[in-house]
């Protein structure tokens, strides 16, 4: 029998070449399918692709507090999007501890960003219930911070969101005062305010917020409440218990919670 | 340290039932406190120039003549501050550059919006005063000085000279005109920045209606006792006698506005503390924990109680001039700092209080940043140099005897 020679090094090495470049472009062809004009990451909100009337989109954001575990990938992917400066935070998770007196215990290292690995060691008495809240801009409909800006810099756009033009925001931090959630801070570079956008930028080009989209347990949920098959109109349409936080304070959120405690402020 | 303290949530259910919630949980982005010290100082300014404003008004506008010896100097007093009540607004803001935005594009929405233009209005009203006010005396010091001096009081005087019977009863009306629309202003000017305050919901301690009402009356009490205060010490210091007449006319105005706003300020506090509603463990806990010194030791005991009595004192029994003189100088001088003390303790102390309602924060003032305490002294001190300056032009106690 004739003994094959083996195959030269070279050839040997472009051959496995071959195969990993096919294996990593089947793969990106999977994840991100291409047309005829390019990349286009796919479509997480239905129908936002198509013509974008500002007027008529409405969105809602919904945080299932019984699915959060407080795992932080949320902070994390918030931080990475925008590059939040250390120790400001436009969003966060908060650690609930409840115990038999009825004492609350609340805490948020590091505004969650870790991930809450260790069960707190401090607490003498009985715990009943423990949880955690995802805490973000809540885009209120009669929004403080909009009403006391006193340039216009924080504005509400038609389609329902609360953002601020950091181009015009003087830095008076009048907004801050005014809002009751706490979820604005003045950037120590731009010297402007900053808080959570419910990632606009991203809404408009059909993807969910980052925060939502790196989710692990579904505990953050955002759709169009024009689509009747998202989850959050279906939600919103069904018969379970949605609060909002600080209702006293008639701002009108349009960030709802799911399974929120009485406690949660 | 502030990080540990969002981070730590110690239970301090131990202090009482009313205090159950609180856990001491700050919210994270409540940890630094974005009013501080110039926005204490920007209500103090302010409140200064409505006080001195309003002893001009006494005598200008209902005629009070004990006054007159401090008439003209309380106006000059106002506006030596009111040309610095922008200032701390300016080291405050983070895009100081950008400030005109508020003037040029406002939103009609918003109370702080309002402030260039009430600003703008108090500051051409009180110059119209002063200038009306002055103009005879200006017309004659523009005749007997010399050189440069000379071109400026030409120019003031817009290069009128007629200060016959008739135009001085002409300036006379305008001056009575001008300080009844003041008064309206310089109540609109300081009211309103209560109103600031007053009209942030968000913020228990300052979500009052009673909050313009207290600012007010306490920018009197500053005000007045300022004035007191740089009537005694410039005319000490200029060996100049103290018209004790008017200092009477001025404790006692002060003494009428000093009980409303110590009143006032109280009602605040036990209207809290009986209605026991909402934020009430967190206004309690405000008080008796991080303001306990600040407020009840400094502002109530200190800089209320103590000039209470010594007020009551020199209103009953007949004291002689110096000691009534040296009591009235030492009240004022207690009521300036009260005055900033209650400044601190509304925009600081309201801001220690997270919006969690489970915890407070802590602040510690910097000495050297654009609003840290160096910053601070400067920003007080530039309105003294200008009143300097001004007395140059605008002479305090010209024909004083007349």
């Amino acid at each position: 029998m004739k003994r094959r020679d083996p195959l030269p090094d070279m050839q040997k090495r472009s051959f496995l070449k071959k195969v990993l470049n096919g294996t990593i472009a089947g793969a990106l062809y999977l994840v991100y399918p291409m047309n005829a004009s390019g990349f286009e990451w796919p479509e997480q909100i239905p129908g936002v692709r198509e013509a974008y009337d500002i007027h008529a989109q409405k969105f809602a954001f919904i945080v299932d507090i019984t699915r959060c575990i407080g795992c932080g990938s949320c902070c994390v992917a918030d931080k990475q999007e925008y590059n939040v400066p250390d120790g400001n935070y436009r969003t966060w998770v908060e650690r609930y501890v409840k115990g038999f007196s009825d004492q609350i215990y609340v805490d948020c290292p590091d505004g969650g960003l870790s991930g809450y690995q260790t069960p707190r060691s401090d607490i003498q008495e009985e715990i009943r219930d423990t949880f955690f809240v995802p805490k973000l801009c809540n885009m209120c409909k009669e929004a403080p911070c909009v009403q006391v800006c006193p340039v216009g810099a924080t504005f509400t756009t038609p389609d329902g969101f609360v953002l601020v033009d950091e181009k015009r925001c003087v830095g008076c931090a009048y907004c801050i005062q005014a809002c009751p959630y706490s979820v604005r801070f003045i950037h120590p570079k731009t010297r402007v305010v900053e808080k959570c956008t419910w990632c606009y930028h991203r809404i408009r080009k059909g993807l969910l917020p980052a925060c939502v989209d790196v989710c692990p347990t579904g505990a953050r949920k955002f759709g169009s409440l024009r689509d009747e098959t998202s989850e959050v109109y279906k939600i919103l349409k069904g018969p379970g218990v949605l609060t909002v936080l600080r209702k006293e304070m008639g701002t009108w959120p349009a960030l709802y919670y799911k399974g929120a405690r009485m406690e949660v402020i | 340290m502030n990080t540990a303290l969002a981070s730590t949530a110690v239970g301090s259910g131990s202090i009482g039932s009313a205090t159950m919630l609180l856990s001491n949980y700050v919210f994270p982005n409540d940890l630094h406190v974005h009013w501080s010290m110039m926005i204490v100082l920007y209500p103090y300014i302010t409140g200064l120039v409505d006080g001195a404003f309003i002893i001009a008004a006494l005598y200008y506008l209902f005629g009070v003549k004990s006054l007159r010896p401090v008439a003209r100097f309380s106006l000059l007093f106002a506006l030596a501050f009111l040309c610095c009540a922008t200032l701390p607004l300016l080291l405050h803001l983070g895009r100081p550059e950008r400030n005109l935005n508020m003037l040029l594009t406002p939103s009609p929405s918003s109370a702080m919006a309002g402030f260039g233009y009430i600003y703008a209005v108090s500051m051409g009203v009180l110059v119209s005063i002063i200038f009306f006010v002055y103009r005879p005396l200006l017309v004659e010091l523009r005749s007997t000085s010399q050189g440069w001096l000379k071109v400026l009081y030409r120019i003031i005087t817009l290069d009128s000279i007629d200060v016959s019977e008739k135009a001085r009863k002409l300036d006379a009306k305008i001056i009575r005109f001008l300080v009844a629309v003041g008064i309206p202003v310089a109540a609109v000017l300081h009211g309103y920045v209560g109103f600031i305050f007053g009209g942030v919901k968000a913020n228990p301690t300052w979500s009052t209606p009673l909050m313009p009402v207290i600012f007010l009356f306490s920018a009197c009490v500053s005000g007045i006792s300022a004035v007191i205060l740089a009537y005694i010490v410039i005319r000490k210091l200029t060996d100049r006698p103290i018209d004790h007449g008017c200092i009477i006319t001025m404790v006692k105005t002060l003494t009428g506005f000093f009980i409303l706003a110590f009143s006032f300020e109280m009602l605040e506090v036990f209207s809290h503390s009986y209605l026991k509603s909402g934020y009430h463990h967190m206004v309690e806990g405000l008080l008796n924990g991080p303001l306990a010194s600040s407020f009840w030791f400094w502002q109530v005991k200190i800089g209320s109680v103590l000039p209470l009595l010594v007020l009551g004192i020199m209103g009953i029994f007949k004291l002689r001039s110096p000691l009534y003189n040296f009591l009235a100088a030492g009240v004022s001088g207690i009521l300036l700092v009260q005055v900033l003390i209650m400044r601190w303790n509304v925009v600081i102390g309201g801001q220690l209080m997270s919006k969690s309602a489970r915890g407070y924060t802590e602040f510690h003032p910097l000495w050297f940043d654009k609003e840290g305490i160096i910053a601070v002294i400067i920003v007080m001190a530039i309105p003294f140099a200008i009143l300097f300056v001004l007395g140059k032009i605008f002479p305090y106690w010209a024909h004083e005897n007349e």
